[in-house]
């Protein structure tokens, strides 16, 4: 970790030595601890501190990208220098109009001191304590505990200045006991929040149900997903469609359907650096402001993110989506939000007579983009619900479905939502969704 | 190197360690990423850092550092020291190391042309050339191909006297296409999918490739797929290409005998293994045919090295021999808890990265069909190529995966192209189906780098040695 102050003059010295016609640099600064448990002991514990300077030279509609992560100031000079002999050595890109200018950004809290502060031996002690709880259950703990404290800083030859210090607190726990398995999990970016015994009692619950499932056979059923199975399959669907990059290469399932009624008319999904509830961020990569956008508005398809390269192909602003450079993927939404509904996960319960509650989902991988197809497996907690009450654990299963379908066939959206992988999550009650194996 | 080494173990030792090594690691990498017809990337990086892995109290402690000040060096030595005794306190039981003798060596890999000599201007015309290939056809949105090229001079020391210098190149490429119409979107890659091919080489294998004839196939296929029927439904044989069939070994196989995540260490991400140690020696783990070995000795494959990241010397060791589980990949830590010798397979993405134990080159060992021979072989089956889709779970068992383009046979002849294809399976049923294995003239080393596993998530470079593979049963067409 530079500091502000560090960070600013090394941006200035960087900018200063460039005689490309427009620089960018990107400084990543980054002090990770992460405690890792496994059967209920701690097995890998690490910490990590580094620093990473990326440059983007512009010459005409030339660019080259240098990076490096020696700070000295020959280190920083030679990574300007490799990055302009790139752009030189470039063929041009007539879609590159220009690097951003500089917009007043919003004032978001990402830095909290307890996160910073956090230590090896607080960390030990928290997993001792979830080992205890679980311990208690007859179940054994695996996980990880991670305390990060980072920075980002864009300038560039336009004027953009941005700094912001972040930091972020993860537990994810996974309680077992012979063939049973429960899972439950907290982010945010104060880690001072974090209530481990309240977590370990939800893995611990999770566990204890799942004891002794059964087998039951592929097929459609009415599911229940809670907000870890709901966080999948809005990772799949941004990575498939909500960049301006798929929908310019139209392969996103919104190609064509932008204003068309796309999922049921419970759906809302925007993404907003601003929401204090997620990991918020006050720009992105390009030191641009973000900005919200809607994707799906009561089911009707909205927008998507932009960057500054895909906003020019389109004559607009970006919206302050860009990925750390260089970036092959195009813009991104790291603040995804579905809006919660009016339904408690126990009233779903009780209002289905035979279905699935489902609470994650494991190594899911996308089948068919546009069409949103997807498969994966169910993880950690897999039930059979009978007359509005859950009656049996149930071994994993297979599901292929769609995204866009199950979305269409939403029956309620939970009152409750979770901060998980960045986005924030409800659970969702679907009248049919389909195992394979 | 060797002082800087030998200061920063002194300052562990001194801290309390009671073992510990130190990985000094400077890599370069350069890549050139074309799409649609414009360099999106152009890059060139370096890094360079420290990583100090100690025992105190019995339990495991790591950090690094980028900053290697002699300042910076002590404190993140005595920072892992902390963190090992912090550990300590949620750990049942001492850590154990397989003894090993000290070594002193140096090792690097070969290569005919070093790529960092190799004109930036030169690799983005191949590029760009292929590209504009890909994009003479209508209907193709997505065009493009990368060639990137790392290369890492590493340093190895430990308390018990080890000394190791390895000094390794890696290069690697493909060319990619997507087709569109309607909601229909196809995709087709070359030589294989993900990112490419890569291996332990210069820039020879790039030139080998024929990244423009692959060009010329690919967008092709790409196109017709977006007519070609669906895959059908049912269950039939499947013949598997080299490229896919990397995958294959790779989700099935090499991550089930990683024995640090038999033992649990992944239960809360990756997952566990159903090829638990009272099946070693004894578990039927395919057919006759198969036989499987964990190989970090391929001349110029990824998952090559001199030793692993714990000092322990390449090797090849046995996974199944004849369809019969015989081994794991293992660290000194995992194998002394089976009585067993580490099989060297500690490996770490970098330096502020633990090391792991990772794939190295699992490779199944050729039989003596050729991929023609299969074909005429099969009366009514299915050719499948180039990995689309991958999913596994949490056990390596229940797999579907799908694959770019998809050739029915019938009669002993390819008949058509089906688009849409997958499959899935569980392992030790599907690997008892394997009838048919192409032989040496067929078999090569395909290397990936993305193999993630770890909290942070490490993606490893490792490599798979595959010849074209035939399942006599084999659900398809989910």
């Amino acid at each position: 970790m530079l500091g502000k102050e560090s960070a600013l003059e090394l941006l200035e010295q960087a900018v200063r030595h460039s005689s490309a016609d427009s620089v960018e640099v990107v400084i990543e600064g980054d002090d990770r601890q992460v405690t890792r448990f496994a059967r209920s002991a701690i097995d890998q514990n690490m910490a990590e501190s580094n620093v990473r300077v990326t440059v983007r030279a512009v010459l005409g509609k030339r660019l080259g990208y240098a990076s490096t992560n020696r700070l000295g100031a020959r280190g920083i000079l030679d990574a300007v220098e490799r990055a302009e002999h790139l752009a030189s050595l470039q063929a041009e890109d007539p879609a590159f109009v220009s690097l951003p200018g500089p917009a007043p950004l919003p004032q978001v809290r990402t830095f909290h001191p307890a996160t910073a502060a956090s230590s090896p031996e607080q960390r030990a002690e928290a997993v001792a304590s979830i080992v205890r709880a679980l311990g208690s259950l007859g179940c054994e703990a695996s996980g990880w505990l991670s305390a990060e404290c980072s920075e980002l800083a864009v300038g560039n030859s336009l004027g953009i200045r941005a700094y912001a210090p972040l930091t972020t607190a993860r537990l994810v726990l996974v309680a077992s006991s012979g063939d049973a398995s429960g899972y439950a999990q907290w982010e945010g970016r104060d880690i001072s929040v974090l209530d481990p015994s309240q977590v370990a009692a939800r893995a611990g619950r999770k566990c204890t149900d799942s004891r002794n499932p059964i087998g039951l056979g592929p097929g459609s059923y009415p599911v229940i997903l809670e907000p870890a199975a709901v966080a999948d399959m809005l990772q799949t669907l941004a990575y498939v469609g909500l960049s301006a990059t798929s929908l310019q290469e139209q392969r996103s399932f919104l190609s064509g359907r932008l204003g068309e009624q796309v999922a049921s008319p419970l759906v809302s999904l925007w993404d907003d650096g601003e929401d204090e509830r997620t990991l918020a961020m006050p720009f992105d990569f390009e030191g641009v402001p973000k900005q919200k956008v809607t994707f799906i508005e009561a089911g009707v398809a909205r927008g998507v993110v932009y960057d500054s390269y895909t906003a020019h192909k389109e004559g607009r602003s970006s919206t302050g989506h860009a990925l750390p450079p260089p970036n092959v993927w195009g813009p991104y939404p790291l603040n995804l939000v579905m809006a919660a509904g009016d339904t408690s996960e126990q009233a779903m319960i009780e209002g289905m007579e035979r279905g699935l509650l489902v609470t994650s989902f494991h190594y899911s991988n996308v089948l068919q983009p546009k069409e949103t197809s997807w498969t994966g497996m169910t993880r950690h907690g897999t039930f059979l619900i009978e007359g509005g009450r859950i009656s049996r654990p149930i071994r994993n299963l297979r599901f292929t479905d769609t995204i866009l379908g199950a979305l269409n066939r939403l029956e309620a959206v939970g009152d409750r939502q979770e901060l998980i992988g960045g986005m924030l999550c409800p659970a969702l009650a679907i009248s049919s969704f389909t195992f394979t194996s | 190197m060797e002082d800087l080494a030998s200061f920063i173990l002194d300052r562990a030792l001194r801290a309390g360690a009671s073992y510990a090594d130190v990985r000094i690691l400077d890599r370069r990498q350069e890549s050139v990423n074309v799409r649609c017809g414009r360099v999106e990337a152009l890059q060139s990086t370096t890094e360079a850092g420290v990583g100090v892995r100690v025992i105190a109290d019995g339990a495991w402690g790591f950090a690094a550092s980028a900053d290697l000040s002699r300042q910076a060096l002590t404190q993140t030595a005595e920072l892992a020291v902390r963190i090992a005794k912090a550990s300590a306190q949620v750990n049942p039981q001492p850590v154990v190391l397989e003894p090993a003798p000290p070594v002193r060596d140096q090792w690097q890999s070969q290569f005919r042309t070093n790529p960092f000599d190799v004109p930036v201007e030169d690799k983005i015309d191949l590029l760009l050339d292929a590209d504009r290939v890909l994009r003479e056809r209508e209907k193709i949105t997505v065009s493009g191909g990368s060639v990137s090229c790392r290369e890492e001079q590493k340093v190895f020391a430990s308390t018990e006297g080890s000394l190791l210098q390895q000094h390794k190149l890696e290069t690697g490429g493909q060319v990619f296409a997507t087709a569109v119409e309607g909601p229909e979107a196809q995709e087709r890659s070359y030589p294989s999918s993900m990112e490419g091919l890569h291996a332990a080489a210069g820039y020879e294998l790039i030139e080998e490739m024929d990244l423009m004839g692959g060009a010329q196939t690919i967008g092709r296929e790409a196109v017709e797929l977006l007519s070609a029927p669906r895959c059908p439904q049912g269950e039939m044989p499947v013949i598997i290409d080299a490229s896919h069939m990397a995958l294959q070994i790779h989700e099935s196989c090499g991550h089930p005998i990683e024995l640090d995540r038999v033992f649990g260490s992944e239960a809360s991400y990756a997952g566990t293994s159903f090829l638990t140690p009272d099946k070693l020696g004894s578990y039927r783990y395919g057919s006759d045919l198969v036989s499987i070995y964990a190989d970090a000795t391929v001349p110029g494959a990824l998952g090559t090295f001199g030793y692993d990241d714990e000092g322990t010397p390449a090797q090849r060791s046995p996974i199944v021999v004849n369809g019969v589980f015989q081994g794991y990949l293992s660290s000194r830590e995992m194998a002394a808890r089976l009585g067993r010798r580490s099989s060297g397979a500690m490996r770490a993405e970098g330096w502020n990265r633990l090391p792991l134990i990772r794939m190295t080159n699992i490779n199944l060992e050729p039989g003596d069909w050729s991929l023609e021979e299969m074909i005429k072989d099969t009366r009514h089956g299915l050719y499948l190529q180039t990995t689309r889709s991958w999913s596994i779970d949490d056990q390596r068992l229940n797999f579907q995966f799908g694959c770019q383009v998809g050739w029915m046979i019938e009669n002993g002849a390819i008949t058509h192209m089906v688009s849409n294809a997958n499959y899935q399976g569980v392992t030790p049923q599907f690997w008892a189906t394997c009838d048919a294995i192409g032989h040496r003239d067929e078999w090569r080393m395909w290397g990936v780098v993305n193999c993630a596993k770890g909290q942070p998530v490490q993606l490893m470079h490792v490599g798979h040695g595959v010849a074209p593979t035939r399942f006599s049963r084999v659900r398809v067409g989910m």
